[in-house]
């Protein structure tokens, strides 16, 4: 206290007491008075090669940690290349806090080098920012960053600081007076309406547990749990919750939306109440709206107020913090339950245990000896079990993993949801790596999203993250290809990658100083995974070299009703005939 | 279309009316109006923003606004229990045979002239927006040369304050 240090060093001294363990990032002109204290800090600087890989990263810390993940960049382009992952980490709701340097306050408007409005920039795409020029106000800006970042419904936060606000000299005091008079997020929620929600869940006939990503970020897995066990009802998982509850659950019906279980999608359809729990009826969830859960009663329970109601009426609105309301609601059951009133769902099982018997997931095998991408995803995770972390980019290899791995674990499922981010997979794999170096983390990737951030391990393999990375080599930009052969004609504009040519993965991990490893055959697989398992040293990737025109099926074509799932090219499940 | 009359109570920081602003165009919410200014509370600004909502209801507004940090409170204003004023600028042609006319014009609708040129007259009057409606309608066959209005401001009716805890903030509904 009262000493005079620069504003660098203060918002260093921020960071460590903010409990910043590991930041992703990358110097540049206007951040380089802060590198300098960063130098002598506790805190691990992670040189990463892209700022978007330090985003991603960022958010994979975060994602499998649950705690604040951080990021830094320098001003301009730096700091553009971070709106990718914290438009990402918006959508998803991941708790980050990205730091920019910002020209010189003198210059900011001039159009300077390296200048870039990156606080209007952002605006729209996190939970709130700042722009520093005063290095006084740096405490209180980091501190509220974390504070917002990590609280009420979780987000992305950017601390702009200007180069002369860094170089400035000031004092640091912690913990600093936050001043955020306008931010009050709601956890507890109205014993009344989780009152009124019990009730509706004995009177239900046909109940499903509509879980989101919301329930992993409350960190109330054990609760749903308990939930589950004591109501007897079904559960769905979406992709953002995949792991929340256990697969191996008798009530998981699996997930729900585009590419979901007959069963999952079925039950959602069938249902009279939908119990929905941080989920927020996302397009492709809902598919189109209005068909959407047509008999359903809907109890809503979300941090987020205004989620409820944004797409779909809710008749119990429930505000507050999962980790509180499904305690709450599981109290009121138990009194529900001794006064007699109990739910009976039997009639309703056995319509969801015909429609899960009868629609299993199922993929296509080739003659020709080609690989199956489902299969070689299916043994990476029969062979390396739940308690590894997974991390996907987005698109076909990203819906089989989502399928056709057995989740048992919050935080251990990682993927870009609601923006769809292609290449978040290898960076969000590192972060996942650094913030729970005990666990194996895999990056599942396709062959288009790979080659979007692939040179992250370089970072993997300097800085000794040593992830595992899957490459489902399809040579094609799978799903887009998917929907041309579905909706434009088998005209395969631009889809083509000739990835089974160029370039050679084996030869690119190993440039990498990562080991190599291709896999062609059904035959190959259990061994090539094996052998990655076993490497412990460097990263690793498998090249599996898969057919190209395997596709992701159940399929809900955007747009059209859930009632019209495919379970394959048309052919649509019968329903009908399937009421109890 | 429904149109609505937000009060918006903001922090005075850098940044917070294009917040808002953006928030309307991103959400594909349509501002009528929009007027801001200081209060009695140091550091507080506040926002009148008329707006007209089609299809869904003001709830996702009143809910997305809510979401900004830097928004401190959000009251839906309702035309019968407050008071509500835009003010209007409007330059007209006024040579020496309409002058009188337009003159007579101004008392009649208690507005008044703040400006005199040999050939135009400027006119200052405050109103709803009806009232300044029906002002121009008149004023128009003279010939208008510039017009300029403020956004409109309005107060709730009575003894209380928007800080008052005993207005209910539309927020809350969830």
């Amino acid at each position: 206290m009262g000493e005079k240090i620069t504003g660098a060093q203060s918002l260093v001294y921020a960071l460590e007491a903010a409990g910043a363990t590991d930041i992703f990032g990358i110097p540049g002109g206007a951040i380089l008075p802060l590198y300098d204290p960063l130098f002598d800090s506790k805190i691990r600087h992670i040189l990463v090669r892209h700022e978007q890989g330090a985003g991603h990263a960022a958010e994979g810390f975060a994602a499998a940690t649950g705690r604040v993940g951080v990021c830094m960049a320098t001003s301009g382009p730096g700091a553009t290349n971070l709106v990718t992952p914290l438009a990402d980490a918006n959508m998803d709701s991941v708790p980050v806090v990205a730091i920019t340097g910002q020209v010189p306050s003198a210059a900011i408007g001039t159009d300077a080098f390296q200048e870039a409005d990156i606080r209007g920039i952002t605006m729209p795409i996190t939970k709130h920012n700042f722009l520093i020029t005063n290095p006084d106000e740096i405490p209180r800006a980091i501190a509220e960053a974390f504070h917002l970042a990590s609280t009420g419904r979780p987000g992305p936060v950017l601390v702009d600081v200007s180069k002369d606000a860094l170089q400035a000299e000031t004092e640091f005091a912690w913990p600093p007076q936050m001043d955020l008079p306008g931010y009050h997020p709601v956890t507890k929620p109205h014993s009344k309406q989780v009152r009124e929600a019990a009730r509706m869940i004995v009177g239900a006939k046909r109940p499903v547990l509509y879980v989101g990503g919301g329930v992993i970020r409350a960190g109330a897995s054990a609760s749903l749990r308990r939930l589950a066990d004591l109501t007897g009802i079904p559960v769905v998982t979406t992709l953002m919750a995949r792991g929340a509850f256990p697969d191996s659950h008798p009530q998981h019906l699996g997930m729900p939306g585009m590419h979901g279980t007959v069963a999952a999608v079925g039950a959602l359809q069938k249902s009279d109440l939908l119990i929905t729990l941080g989920a927020r009826f996302d397009d492709r969830v809902t598919g189109k709206l209005s068909t959407f859960a047509p008999d359903a009663a809907v109890i809503h329970a979300d941090i987020d107020p205004a989620e409820i109601g944004k797409n779909r009426r809710a008749d119990v609105p429930i505000v507050g913090d999962l980790a509180e309301i499904i305690p709450e609601l599981v109290a009121a059951l138990d009194a529900e339950h001794a006064a007699g009133h109990i739910g009976d769902h039997e009639g309703w099982w056995a319509l969801l245990n015909r429609m899960r018997q009868t629609y299993p997931l199922g993929y296509e095998t080739y003659d020709d000896g080609t690989l199956s991408p489902q299969y070689a995803i299916e043994r990476l995770g029969a062979i390396v079990g739940p308690e590894a972390i997974y991390a996907a980019g987005v698109g076909q290899h990203q819906m089989w993993a989502a399928q056709f791995i057995g989740y048992e674990n919050p935080n251990s499922w990682l993927n870009s949801g609601g923006l769809g981010t292609m290449g978040y997979a290898v960076p969000a794999a590192m972060g996942a790596k650094v913030g729970r170096p005990d666990r194996t983390v895999w990056a599942i990737d396709g062959d288009g999203c790979f080659q979007m951030t692939n040179q992250e391990l370089a970072t993997c393999a300097i800085n000794d993250i040593p992830i595992k990375v899957a490459l489902i080599n399809n040579g094609n930009l799978g799903m887009v290809r998917q929907w041309q052969t579905l909706f434009y004609n088998e005209r395969y504009s631009n889809t083509n990658l000739e990835s089974f040519r160029i370039p050679d993965f084996v030869k690119l991990a190993e440039a990498y100083g990562c080991y190599g490893l291709r896999c062609e055959s059904p035959e190959q697989v259990d061994a090539t995974i094996e052998k990655a398992m076993a490497i412990d040293d460097a990263p690793v990737v498998i090249d599996f070299v898969v057919h190209k025109d395997a596709m992701v099926w159940p399929m809900v074509a955007a747009g059209t009703s859930n009632d019209d799932i495919m379970v394959a090219r048309e052919m649509a499940p019968d329903w009908s005939g399937e009421d109890d | 279309m429904t149109r609505h009359t937000l009060s918006v109570l903001v922090e005075d920081k850098p940044g917070v009316l294009a917040r808002v602003a953006s928030l309307f165009s991103r959400r594909g919410f349509n501002i009528e109006s929009l007027a801001v200014g200081p209060t009695e509370v140091p550091d507080v600004s506040r926002m009148t923003i008329v707006v007209t909502v089609e299809g869904l209801p003001l709830e996702q507004v009143t809910k997305q606004l809510n979401k900004l940090i830097n928004v401190l409170k959000i009251v839906e204003l309702d035309p019968d229990a407050s008071v509500q004023r835009e003010i209007m600028l409007v330059k007209v042609r006024a040579d020496m045979d309409t002058r009188s006319h337009i003159l007579e014009t101004v008392q009649l609708f208690r507005a008044k002239v703040v400006d005199v040129a040999p050939d135009a007259v400027t006119i200052e009057a405050t109103g709803k927006s009806d009232k300044l409606q029906a002002l121009l309608k008149v004023l128009e066959p003279f010939g208008i040369k510039e017009l300029v209005k403020s956004g409109m401001v309005a107060v709730g009716r009575g003894p209380r304050s928007i800080s008052d805890r005993t207005i209910r903030p539309v927020e809350r509904s969830a």
